[in-house]
C-alpha cells in the first residue's frame, strides 16, 4: 500500500515539468514526443487486454441491455424499459436487499476480527506470531470454490462434523444452511475466506508506522491499548478505507460461495439469491441476456454509489485522523 | 501528438483483434459447420474413415464412447464426432449460450424430453420429420413419441425413459410389517403413519429440487398444467397450475411433509444418497433410470446387497392406473446443422442399434424407448441385480412405459420449475400449504408467460 502511494507520488513531479517543456521549443517538443510515445508504449500492453477484455465486453453488454427479447417476441429496442423493469422486479430487489444486510452485518465483524488479529500479530514478535500470520491467511489461499466445498461438508446435518458432536452431546444436528441459518452460515465461510488477507493489508500499513511514534506516546505514559486505539488504528485508517470498500464491492457482488453451496442447501439459495446469481440464472437459464445484462448494469450502478456514498462519508473522517 | 496517439493505438487494436479473430476458427471450434475434415481434431472419440463427412454430436451417456464406435464402425459414408459438454443443466447452459450467439452449437445434442419445447421456441431445434424421422415412429410408444413432437412436427428422437415407479426397501417393509406394497397413494400415506407411529423412518421423500417429479405425480392425478402447441400456435398457451387436481398433489405431499412422514431432503445430493444407503427411506418414487443412478451413487452393495424392490407408481384410482414419466433424453438436430438431413440421420440411427442398446440396459445407463428392445424376451425377462432378481422390466417398467400417454410442457420449462422448486421449498418449510402453493404458482407463470409475450389463457 506504501509503497504503490509512493510510486505514484514519484511519477507525478517528472510528468509535470514534462509537459511544461513542451511551450518551449521544437526540439524539445520532439523530445517531448517521443517521452510520450515510449510511456504508450509501456502502457500499451495493458491498455489492449483492458479495452479488449474489459472495456469492449461492458460496452456490448450495455448496448445488449438496451433491447427486450421475449421467448415469443422478436428483439425490440426498448431504451431502459429494462433497467425499469429491474428496480421493480421483486426477485432482483430481494437479492438487493440480501447483500446490503450482509454487507451491513459482514463488514463490521471482518474488519474487526481482521485488525484484532494485525494488532495482535504487530504487538507480539515471538516466533509463533510468525506462524499465526500464516495460519490466519492460509484460508485466503484455499481457492473459493474449495472452500465453499469444504464449508459444505462442515455444516452438512447428515454426516459433516456438527452432526457427530451433535450426536455425541444427544441432540439432532442443526440444520446450518436452512432459511434461517444460512444468513449466519455465509458471514462465517466469507469472514473466513477472507479476513487474513485483510489482516495482511492492515500488518502490513502497521509494520510501514514509525517507530519513533509508539516512543514517544510510551514516553507520554500511553498503555498498550492506548497505543493500539489511539496510534496504530488512526495511523492505518487509510488500509481500513481500502479494505472497506474491497469488502463492499466484493460483498455487493456476491456470488461463488452460495452458487457452490447452492445445490447442497436444501432450497435455501435460489435462482435469485443474490443480484449476480440472479443475473447468471435469467441469463443462461432462462435465456434473456438482453434482461441479464441489464439486471448487471443496475447493479454496477449500486455498487458505484455505495463506494462512492462511502468514500464521500470517510474523506472527512480520514482528514481528522490526518 | 494527439494524431500519433491515436493511430499508435489504433494500429495496436487492429493488430490484436486481427490476432483474435484469426484465432477464432481454430481456437473457438465448439461446433458449427459439420462436414468439414477440422472436427476431426476436436474429437473425444477416432474418427474410422476419416474421408467421411463428420456430424457434431453433444451428448452425456455414460456408455456413450461404445455407442459412437458402433456407428462409426457401421457407417462409411458418415463419422459422428463426440464430446461431453456436460450433463443435464450445465450442457443446456452451452447450448443456450450458443443458440443466442447463433454459433458454435454442434449438429446433434441430446436434451431431456421436458427441455425440447424451450429450444425449439428459439427456433434452435429441426423439425426432423421432413428428414425421415416419422419412419422410425414405430418404434417408440404413443407416448415417448409424444413427447418429441408438436402436432405434426418431430423434434427429436426419443432414446432414454423415465416410467414412474415405486422402489422400496424389503427389509423396512418387513420390519414394520408391510407385506404388500401399497397400490393407492390412500395406502401410502397409511403405511407412512403406520411405520412412523412404530418409530420406523421416513416413508419417502418431497425434494424440493425434483420439481419434474411433482409435476409428473400433479398429471397422474389428472392435472394438465400446460397447453402449447409450437408448431401451429407458437404465441398461445393455456396454463392451469391452480386446478383441484394440482392442489390435492401439493396439499397431499405437503401434509406428509408436515406430519414428518416424508423427509424434507433435496434429491441428487450426498445427504440423500446417504440416508437412502441407510435406510432413512422406505420408499423412493422415482423413475426407471433410477436404479442405475442409485448403483452408480454406490446404493445396494455390501450389506444392502438385494434389499430394493420395486412396485408399480402407487394409484389415485386403483381401478382406472394413470402412467406417468420423469426424465428421459432424446437427440435432436439444431438449427446450426449444415447438413441437416445427415444430421438427422445420425440423430436417428446413434443409440438405435442393437448392440449400443443391449450395452445401454445391461449397464443401467438408459431406460430404452425402443420397442425393438422392450420386447425382446432378453430384456422383458432379465432379472435384475439391483432388486435382488426381481423381474423389474417385465413386472413394473415396461407397462408403464407402454401405458404412457406423454405430456406437453411449457417453452419455460427452466423458470417453471425453479418456481415450483421454491414453492415445494416453502412446503417443507411449513411457509405455506400445497393449496396457497399451487395459487402463488399460477400468479407467477402467468405474469412471466406475459412478459415473454405469450398469450395467455
Amino acid at each position: 500500500m506504501t509503497s504503490t502511494t509512493t510510486a505514484v507520488g514519484a511519477d507525478r513531479p517528472a510528468a509535470r515539468p514534462a509537459r511544461a517543456t513542451t511551450r518551449r521549443n521544437p526540439s524539445q517538443r520532439r523530445a517531448a514526443r517521443r517521452q510520450a510515445l515510449i510511456g504508450w508504449t509501456f502502457i500499451l500492453p495493458f491498455a489492449i487486454v483492458f479495452a479488449v477484455f474489459l472495456i469492449a465486453p461492458l460496452v456490448y453488454a450495455f448496448y445488449l441491455s438496451l433491447f427486450t427479447k421475449g421467448l415469443a417476441t422478436g428483439t425490440q429496442f426498448s431504451f431502459f424499459g429494462n433497467y425499469v423493469q429491474a428496480f421493480t422486479d421483486p426477485s432482483f430487489l430481494k437479492g438487493l436487499w440480501f447483500v446490503v444486510r450482509f454487507v451491513v452485518v459482514l463488514v463490521p465483524v471482518q474488519m474487526i476480527v481482521s485488525l484484532a488479529a494485525a494488532l495482535v500479530l504487530d504487538a507480539i514478535t515471538t516466533r509463533f506470531a510468525r506462524f499465526a500470520r500464516l495460519t490466519i491467511f492460509l484460508p485466503y489461499a484455499v481457492p473459493t470454490v474449495i472452500g465453499a466445498l469444504m464449508w459444505g461438508f462442515l455444516y452438512s446435518p447428515i454426516f459433516g462434523p456438527t452432526q457427530q458432536i451433535a450426536s455425541a452431546i444427544g441432540v439432532s444436528a442443526p440444520v446450518l444452511l436452512g432459511p434461517d441459518t444460512i444468513f449466519g452460515s455465509l458471514v462465517n465461510v466469507v469472514t473466513w475466506q477472507w479476513a487474513g488477507y485483510y489482516m495482511i493489508i492492515i500488518y502490513a500499513a502497521l509494520q510501514g508506522v514509525d517507530s519513533t511514534v509508539y516512543e514517544a506516546a510510551r514516553i507520554d505514559g500511553a498503555n498498550a491499548w492506548q497505543l493500539a486505539f489511539r496510534i496504530k488504528v488512526p495511523m492505518v485508517a487509510n488500509s481500513l478505507v481500502l479494505i472497506l470498500v474491497f469488502a463492499l464491492i466484493g460483498t455487493l457482488q456476491f456470488f461463488s460461495e452460495p452458487q457452490i453451496l447452492r445445490p447442497i442447501a436444501n432450497g435455501t439459495i435460489t435462482p435469485d439469491f443474490t443480484p449476480n446469481i440472479y443475473a447468471y440464472s435469467v441469463a443462461f437459464s432462462y435465456a434473456q441476456f438482453n434482461y441479464a445484462s441489464a439486471i448487471s448494469f443496475a447493479l454496477g450502478f449500486v455498487v458505484f454509489l455505495c463506494v462512492f456514498v462511502f468514500l464521500f462519508a470517510t474523506r472527512k473522517r480520514g482528514s481528522v485522523f490526518a | 501528438m494527439k494524431k500519433t496517439r491515436l493511430v499508435v493505438v489504433a494500429a495496436a487494436v487492429g493488430g490484436i483483434l486481427t490476432a483474435l479473430v484469426g484465432c477464432s476458427p481454430s481456437g473457438g471450434g465448439g461446433g458449427g459447420g459439420g462436414g468439414s475434415v477440422e472436427h476431426a481434431t476436436n474429437c473425444t472419440n477416432k474418427l474410422v474413415v476419416k474421408s467421411a463427412p463428420t456430424v457434431t454430436v453433444w451428448a452425456w451417456y455414460p456408455n456413450m464412447a461404445k455407442v459412437v464406435d458402433n456407428y462409426n464402425n457401421a457407417h462409411k459414408d458418415v463419422q459422428v464426432c463426440w464430446r461431453n459438454a456436460g450433463a443435464g443443466g450445465p450442457e443446456y447452459d452451452k447450448f443456450q449460450t450458443a443458440v443466442s450467439a447463433n454459433k458454435g452449437a454442434p449438429d446433434v445434442v441430446m436434451l431431456e424430453a421436458d427441455h425440447l419445447t424451450n429450444f425449439e421456441i428459439q427456433n434452435a431445434l429441426v423439425d426432423i420429420s421432413k428428414y425421415g424421422a416419422n419412419k422410425v415412429k414405430g418404434n417408440f410408444s404413443a407416448g415417448a413419441w409424444k413427447d418429441v413432437s408438436s402436432g405434426s412436427a418431430v423434434y427429436a428422437a426419443p432414446i432414454d425413459g423415465g416410467p414412474l415407479a415405486m422402489i422400496y426397501r424389503t427389509d423396512v417393509f418387513k420390519k414394520y410389517g408391510i407385506t404388500t406394497p401399497p397400490k393407492t397413494w390412500a395406502e401410502y400415506a397409511a403405511d407412512a403413519a403406520k411405520v412412523k407411529a412404530a418409530g420406523g423412518p421416513a416413508f419417502g421423500d418431497l425434494g424440493g429440487n425434483v420439481p419434474a417429479l411433482m409435476m409428473a405425480l400433479e398429471i397422474q392425478k389428472g392435472a394438465q398444467p400446460f397447453v402449447y402447441d409450437y408448431s401451429a400456435k407458437p404465441k398461445d398457451i393455456t396454463i392451469k397450475l391452480d386446478d383441484q387436481a394440482s392442489k390435492d398433489v401439493l396439499n397431499y405431499w405437503g401434509d406428509l411433509s408436515k406430519k414428518g412422514l416424508v423427509g424434507k431432503q433435496d434429491q441428487f445430493t450426498t445427504d440423500y444418497i446417504s440416508g437412502v444407503v441407510n435406510g432413512k427411506y422406505a420408499t423412493y418414487i422415482s423413475a426407471a433410470w433410477a436404479p442405475g443412478y442409485l448403483t452408480g451413487a454406490g446404493v445396494g452393495k455390501g450389506t444392502d446387497k438385494g434389499k430394493f424392490a420395486t412396485a408399480p407408481l402407487p394409484q389415485w384410482d386403483a381401478a382406472n392406473p394413470v402412467s406417468v414419466n420423469w426424465g428421459g433424453s432424446a437427440l435432436a438436430v439444431t438449427t446450426q446443422a449444415t447438413d441437416k438431413a445427415l444430421a438427422t440421420k445420425v440423430a436417428l440411427g446413434l443409440y438405435a442399434d442393437d448392440a449400443s442398446l443391449a450395452d445401454g440396459w445391461k449397464t443401467q445407463t438408459i431406460f430404452p424407448l425402443n420397442q425393438n428392445v422392450l420386447k425382446s424376451p432378453e430384456f422383458v425377462n432379465a432379472k435384475i441385480d439391483f432388486f435382488g432378481g426381481q423381474t423389474a422390466n417385465k413386472d413394473v417398467y415396461v407397462p408403464a412405459e407402454n401405458a404412457y400417454k406423454g405430456f406437453t410442457y411449457p417453452p419455460f420449462t427452466v423458470y417453471y420449475y425453479a418456481q415450483l422448486q421454491n414453492q415445494l421449498t416453502a412446503i417443507n418449510a411449513g411457509k405455506i400449504d400445497g393449496a396457497g402453493a399451487a395459487t402463488a404458482l399460477q400468479a407467477q407463470i402467468i405474469k412471466y408467460a406475459k412478459s415473454q409475450g405469450f398469450n395467455v389463457k
